[in-house]
């Protein structure tokens, strides 16, 4: 019979050990909440020990106490951490993908037209309408009354909208049409 | 588009207005019109309309040294000193809103903040003006001419009840009160008025109010979605509403030392019995933390309630509001106690800034809240929620 891996001992298991051996104490029942004032007293104590000399100055002008809180146990008396003069600001995504804030529009992709510039079915598109649109750029576009994405060609007079996909025709505007370009995308977020 | 809880008409489009759409009129009433003429109706949005204002609000800031942000949809910015032509000034900033939003606006410049809401009023409805309409640079007679044909409640400051008694005393239009004597509108009216006078004369008296002045009180009320008769449903909902309040109330660093509490049944179902009632309740000390207010506004709601009535509506009121700094000392003060709720509230507070609204809500606020309003028709919050992002086709 196979060995089960259910049950028995499991490493690191059971009670916390001492770090060094410890011992019992009795004190009188009636006196344990004073002692255990005191301990807590000492527990949470100034940790900053001031010079003697100043001490007797201290009684007398009773300075805010700051009291830093110690712990028990489970202090780790290690080596600190190298990082923490390196702490900085973390990154920010805002910052880095936006560049005109109130111009800034996400949309979610429906359809697989563009598949061929990387934008698939599913994927949202970060949107800025301050940018202009320029031949060759990808943008969103207002046809019909419904937004599409597409690349935007503009070349001697001939206005286009290119898909990415064999599969798709191009829409191509006569000079009566009108076609709004509702925002130039600038980013793809995709999920992998 | 219908007020919250889809109650009635609040904003309409040119199209629905030629249809005969009233201001206000109740929904349920133009069932048949909609019917008829396929009119689309849709729930407020207001995390939409607070998202695309502030984008707008933000451009127009840019182009300007100092801008008083006067409602949702309308702010003042100072052009003092500006050495440019106006009207292009104006073209360009309208011109930058559209583009970047797409929203479209209108521009009124003028020497004073009412001439300016003139402007801004000639802007909107006479399309010759495309969108830009500064008076400042007009000769006097032709601005003379325009005011003439103004409307005199289309003045900023007149509402009704002034414009009818202003009809009273023989005036009608805008040049009517502009050619007033201000001290004979003094002995009709408050010293408002006067300024208003003055304005349109050309002296400005009203300053850019660039901070907003901390509200003297802060109330949160709503129609429910159907009749609550359980007090149980109406603790929940005085919760729920004593929290958003609470919120404001921190958000503009004030204290408050009484709460006002009030339910009410509807007037518009006649049949029902009719009961309305409110509770004011002072606080032993000025405080901003929500699980007090909630408890006071509680105790004040269980002495106004009567079994037996289907409410329509709660709300609550906090007043005798005081900035957090100016305090009062009380001989009950437990410093301590405080500052553990004050951390609990920052604490609440930045979670459901960063997490969401209602985030860490407090349990008696309710999990299903069957009373809450309807909002059956509500544009998706495009801009502010990730998982109703707008469909582009591809």
């Amino acid at each position: 019979m196979s060995k089960s891996n259910w049950g028995g001992q499991r490493a690191g298991a059971g009670r916390k050990r001492a770090a060094e051996p410890t011992v019992t104490v009795r004190i009188p029942v009636s006196s344990k909440e004073t002692i255990m004032k005191l301990v807590r007293h000492i527990k949470t104590a100034p940790a900053v020990r001031f010079p003697l000399s100043l001490e007797p100055l201290l009684l007398t002008q009773q300075p805010a106490l700051q009291f830093i809180p110690r712990m028990s146990y489970s202090v780790r008396a290690g080596f600190p951490s190298p990082a923490d003069d390196y702490v900085e600001k973390q990154i920010d995504l805002n910052e880095e993908l936006i560049q005109h804030r109130e111009a800034t529009f996400f949309l979610r992709v429906r359809g697989h037209s563009m598949i061929g510039a990387g934008i698939d079915d599913g994927d949202e598109l970060i949107v800025d309408r301050a940018i202009m649109p320029e031949h060759n750029r990808i943008v969103v576009a207002a046809v019909d009354n419904e937004l599409t994405v597409k690349r935007f060609y503009q070349r001697n007079g001939v206005v286009k909208l290119l898909a990415e996909n064999p599969q798709y025709p191009d829409i191509e505007f006569k000079n009566e049409q009108e076609m709004v370009i509702w925002g130039v995308v600038t980013k793809v977020i995709k999920s992998v | 588009m219908l007020s919250n809880n889809d109650g009635c008409a609040v904003a309409r489009s040119q199209e629905a207005k030629v249809l005969g759409v009233k201001m206000g009129e109740p929904w349920f009433q133009m069932q048949a019109l909609a019917k008829k003429h396929s009119i689309i109706a849709l729930s407020s949005n207001y995390t939409l309309y607070a998202d695309m204002s502030n984008r707008m609000m933000t451009i127009l800031g840019k182009h300007s040294p100092s801008q008083e942000v006067y409602s949702i949809d309308e702010c003042f910015l100072s052009l003092n000193g500006f050495n440019t032509d106006l009207t292009a000034y104006g073209q360009a900033i309208r011109r930058q809103v559209k583009c970047w939003t797409g929203l479209p606006v209108c521009i009124g410049i003028g020497p004073t903040k009412t001439l300016a809401k003139l402007a801004n009023h000639l802007a909107k409805k006479q399309p010759e003006w495309a969108g830009v309409c500064d008076l400042g640079k007009l000769p006097e007679y032709t601005l003379n001419d325009l005011l003439e044909r103004i409307e005199v409640g289309e003045v900023w400051g007149v509402g009704r009840r002034i414009r009818e008694k202003l009809a009273r005393l023989g005036i009608n239009t805008a040049l009517d009160l502009k050619q007033a004597d201000v001290a004979f509108i003094g002995g009709y009216f408050s010293i408002v008025t006067q300024r208003t006078v003055m304005e349109l004369q050309g002296v400005s008296l009203l300053q850019l109010e660039e901070i907003t002045p901390a509200r003297q009180q802060i109330m949160c009320s709503r129609s429910f979605g159907l009749p609550v008769t359980q007090l149980a449903d109406l603790q929940q909902a005085i919760i729920s509403y004593m929290t958003r309040a609470a919120e404001k109330l921190r958000r503009q660093s004030s204290l408050c030392r009484a709460v006002h509490v009030f339910i009410r049944t509807s007037p518009f179902r006649q049949k029902d019995a009719q009961y309305s009632q409110g509770l004011t309740v002072t606080l032993p000390k000025a405080t901003c933390d929500t699980l007090k207010l909630s408890q006071t506004g509680l105790w004040g709601l269980k002495r106004i309630y009567r079994s037996g009535y289907r409410y329509a509506k709660a709300g609550v009121i906090l007043m005798d509001l005081a900035p957090t700094e100016m305090r009062q000392a009380s001989l009950f003060m437990d410093h301590v106690a405080d500052k553990s709720t004050r951390q609990l509230m920052q604490t609440i507070d930045s979670i459901n800034q960063r997490m969401g609204k209602d985030a860490v809500f407090l349990a008696g606020a309710g999990m299903e809240k069957r009373w809450q309003m309807k909002q059956g028709n509500k544009t998706p919050c495009y801009t502010t929620e990730w998982n109703e992002l707008a469909v582009v086709r591809c």
